[in-house]
């Protein structure tokens, strides 16, 4: 299939950067005000290799490849590409030197074709030529790079009518096209089932069989085993390890990667589940021209227990989250909390009932980031005593509440008065969890609870859950990091297309199954 | 026979109606579809009426008139992409001031120029007959005989449509209003598509404010613009940001006007305020019909920064 397949190439090389490394990276430094996200960070590429950035969310791995591409400047270093010294100010110059880039947030334009998004930017605009050419010998070319390399897409389709996993396959067609010779793949699998993952992982062969060189950022440790032949761990902005795949373990990068040995699987008593608290029957809400971002959802939750909602981001988990806690008005079916029936009720008696929530963006949803702490953890309570007596906010009371929650929640912060949008990721999400499960819910519904997290607050978040879970609280997990749901839950529930496509007990849960639940493969046909 | 005539004469009004609109909407759709919204049009529009009055009446040349029209108002569109794509600033809040300087500034001019004149009137331009085509029944006067401005409106429209859709250059204006970090990671300049599409934008709205003192009445009367800035802005939305579209949502707008000149000469029992009414309420009435907006680009109004 691929005459450009080269046999010698696909062996790690030693780390030392000899004259031949596609791209040398010396001595980079980036700060952001006082931030420090680089600071005298080197690497090399060589050629044909997959090379895995290894770090925690805010290690630097995206600021680093940012300046790679020429999105950003860096204030001290050199880039050397084959070699040669250069600098890079744009993503156009970038691109020059064979640098492409897929970044985690696709930069695909929806309502264009594959070719109009493969060809944009590849022509002059003024000069002759810019009449655009043939659409149908472009696709064709388009479709000859993408077979090279075994990538199926189709060159004429709208790019709003692809899957997730085939807009990524359009946008490491559009690097091919232009004829890069390194591509950075920004956290490519955080939205692709296991499965496309695994054909990821093929291509990455591919492509680095026809000698091209890969930089693959990552935080997941099976991933870097799976497709590296090396690896470089970065932490708070520093190369804290470099590895060759075959001399290191998932043990050790860890350890790198944090800083401290962490607990790599998390301890889960068996659920005691008590009364059935949440029932959700035939629940359908309505998006735009008819169409059902949820079908029929059916499912319920007893005291006690987590269940997990696994899938494919965008399959419906926002809107099932927002209609149970009454922020969506659903079209159709029942919402019944503590066997009270809430259909369409306002947010504020679906909080009487008891239910809280942890939105999947803290800092648009679950925060108001220009308020303080104090005022942050009282967002649902300030109307009643004691937080207001009289209609007069007491100042005193709301401090000493925020004291304690910010004691007990171990939200690491100078004063309660300080803006929540200085705290970090973690710290925010501590706040937010604080508010939430304090006031002893019956419901928790908690979306994307650690997105972004870094692993020391992930690890506090999930124990934070469990904890909930066995004083009995039920738990409404909705995750797309399909380890956390597996983790966390009691039994999962796999959402697809706004629908449940199929629900499996937490102990007999196996990643292959779930993961052609997540796909849309129906269940009769994966058993 | 009489109602051929009277149709005839209320379609050929219809497209001379027409004309200063397919001009401003056109350009309004390059600015939107690149990602800037200006809602200064009407100011635009004004200062394009004063500027080709003003050169036509003391340099007597259309031509002249014309090019000062775009060329002062592309200077406006110039300064208003420095506010809204390098500053940033709010690009409705922009074009509100626009509409308050264009108004302000477009009567004031005037009034120092003419206060003390007694003949402000010139001749408006002339229809151009177009050899054999004009002769064609019933359509050919109607099509073929208008002035060099409504031909130019029409032949810009076909452009416009052929250089967003077949072109590298329009490929690249669509992408910067649906995902504008898309078109520079491809390694083109966003600023620089926004600001080309801001100042052509801003110059045709020049060009459709200079027809009506130069094309249409040969005066010009403070506010003379009345609303069809406004206007303008919705039909970009009824036309659903293409630029045929605009063509056909133009039409009906100058039918709309052409319709009620012709009704306030009729002699009906109805007060002619009324009557002008039709071309506000036919914009209102589209507006609630159109209100799905599925065809909006994304970027829309949206500032674009560089940073992730």
């Amino acid at each position: 299939m691929s005459p450009i397949l080269r046999a010698d190439s696909v062996s790690a090389r030693d780390g030392t950067g000899g004259p031949c490394a596609r791209v040398r990276l010396i001595d980079i430094c980036k700060s952001f005000g006082a931030l420090r996200a680089n600071d005298h960070v080197s690497l090399e590429v060589m050629p044909g290799e997959v090379m895995c950035l290894l770090g925690e969310n805010g290690a630097g791995k995206s600021t680093l490849m940012n300046i790679l591409y020429g999105l950003y400047r860096c204030d001290e270093g050199r880039i050397e590409i084959d070699g040669q010294a250069v600098s890079i100010r744009s993503p156009h110059e970038a691109l020059a030197h064979g640098i492409g880039m897929v970044h985690q947030h696709f930069m695909l334009v929806p309502p264009l074709t594959v070719t109009e998004n493969v060809i944009l930017g590849t022509r002059s605009l003024f000069r002759h030529g810019s009449i655009l050419p043939d659409m149908r010998s472009v696709e064709k070319q388009v479709d000859e790079v993408a077979c090279r390399y075994s990538l199926r897409i189709d060159a004429a389709a709208r790019v709003s009518m692809l899957s997730v996993g085939e807009q990524q396959r359009v946008e490491i067609v559009k690097a091919l096209y232009r004829g890069v010779r390194l591509l950075i793949l920004d956290e490519p699998t955080a939205v692709l089932t296991p499965q496309e993952t695994d054909e990821l992982f093929h291509t990455l062969r591919v492509l680095t069989a026809a000698g091209l060189s890969i930089v693959f950022i990552t935080h997941k440790l099976n991933e870097v085993m799976a497709a590296a032949d090396r690896v470089t761990v970065l932490r708070d902005g520093v190369v804290v390890g470099r590895r060759l795949i075959g001399e290191t373990s998932q043990q050790e990068l860890a350890q790198l990667m944090v800083g401290r040995d962490v607990q790599m699987t998390i301890e889960k008593g068996s659920a005691r589940p008590g009364a059935e608290v949440l029932e959700v029957a035939d629940l359908t809400v309505a998006g735009d021209e008819g169409r059902k971002l949820l079908d029929g959802i059916s499912l319920h939750v007893r005291a006690g227990e987590i269940l997990g909602i696994a899938g494919v981001d965008g399959n419906g988990q926002r809107e099932l989250a927002l209609a149970i806690t009454g922020l969506l008005k659903p079209a159709g079916g029942r919402i019944c909390i503590a066997g009270k029936d809430l259909t369409g009720k306002p947010p504020h008696e679906i909080i009487e009932a008891g239910a809280r929530f942890i939105p999947e963006d803290r800092q648009s949803e679950g925060l108001v980031l220009d308020f303080t702490i104090a005022e942050n953890l009282i967002l649902k309570s300030f109307a009643k005593p004691p937080f207001a007596v009289r209609q007069m906010l007491q100042r005193q009371a709301i401090d000493d509440y925020a004291r304690r929650i910010v004691k007990t929640f171990d939200v690491r912060t100078s004063s309660v008065h300080a803006k929540t949008a200085d705290l970090s990721g973690g710290n925010q999400q501590k706040v937010v969890l604080g508010r939430e499960i304090d006031q002893h819910p019956v419901l928790l519904v908690a979306a994307q609870p650690t997105r972004g997290l870094d692993v020391g607050a992930t690890e506090y978040i999930h124990k934070a859950l469990l904890e909930q879970r066995d004083r009995g609280v039920a738990i409404l997990l909705i995750s797309t990091e399909l380890e956390e749901v597996l983790a966390l839950s009691d039994r999962i529930a796999v959402i697809y297309e706004g629908r449940i496509a199929g629900e499996v007990a937490g102990d007999r849960a196996n990643t292959q199954r779930i993961g052609l639940l997540m796909a849309g493969v129906r269940r009769e046909d994966c058993d | 026979m009489g109602l051929i005539t009277a149709l005839q004469s209320l379609l050929t009004a219809c497209l001379r109606m027409a004309a200063p609109l397919i001009y401003t909407t056109i350009g309004e759709t390059y600015d939107e579809r690149a990602g800037v919204v200006n809602i200064g049009l009407e100011g635009l529009m004004l200062i394009g009426a004063c500027t080709a009055f003003v050169v036509a009446f003391f340099a007597h040349s259309m031509a002249l008139a014309l090019l000062m029209a775009a060329l002062v108002a592309g200077v406006f569109g110039l300064i208003f992409a420095y506010v809204t794509v390098t500053l940033q600033a709010n690009q409705i809040v922009t074009g509100t001031a626009y509409n308050l300087i264009g108004l302000g500034l477009s009567s004031f001019v005037y009034r120092v120029l003419f206060s003390n004149s007694a003949d402000t009137r010139l001749e408006p331009l002339q229809p151009v007959s177009i050899p054999v085509l004009s002769r064609i029944p019933f359509i050919g006067p109607i099509l073929f005989q208008q002035t060099w401005l409504v031909y130019g409106a029409l032949l810009l429209a076909i452009a416009a449509a052929v250089v967003l859709n077949k072109t590298m250059l329009g490929l690249s204006l669509r992408a910067a209003g649906e995902h504008p970090r898309a078109v520079a990671t491809a390694g083109l300049s966003v600023v620089r598509l926004r600001y080309g599409a801001a100042i052509f934008g801003a110059m045709l709205a020049g060009i459709g404010g200079a027809y009506l003192p130069i094309a249409w009445v040969g005066v010009f009367v403070e506010n003379m613009v009345a609303g069809r800035g406004f206007i303008a802005l919705a039909i970009v939305v009824f036309g659903r940001w293409k630029p045929m579209g605009m063509l056909w949502a133009c039409l009906l707008f100058g039918f709309a006007y052409a319709l009620q000149l012709r009704l306030q000469t009729q002699n009906l029992q109805v007060a002619y305020q009324l009557l002008q009414v039709l071309p506000y309420l036919a914009t209102i009435v589209i507006m609630i019909v159109m209100r799905g907006q599925s065809a909006q680009p994304k970027a829309m109004g949206v500032p674009y920064t560089e940073r992730a």
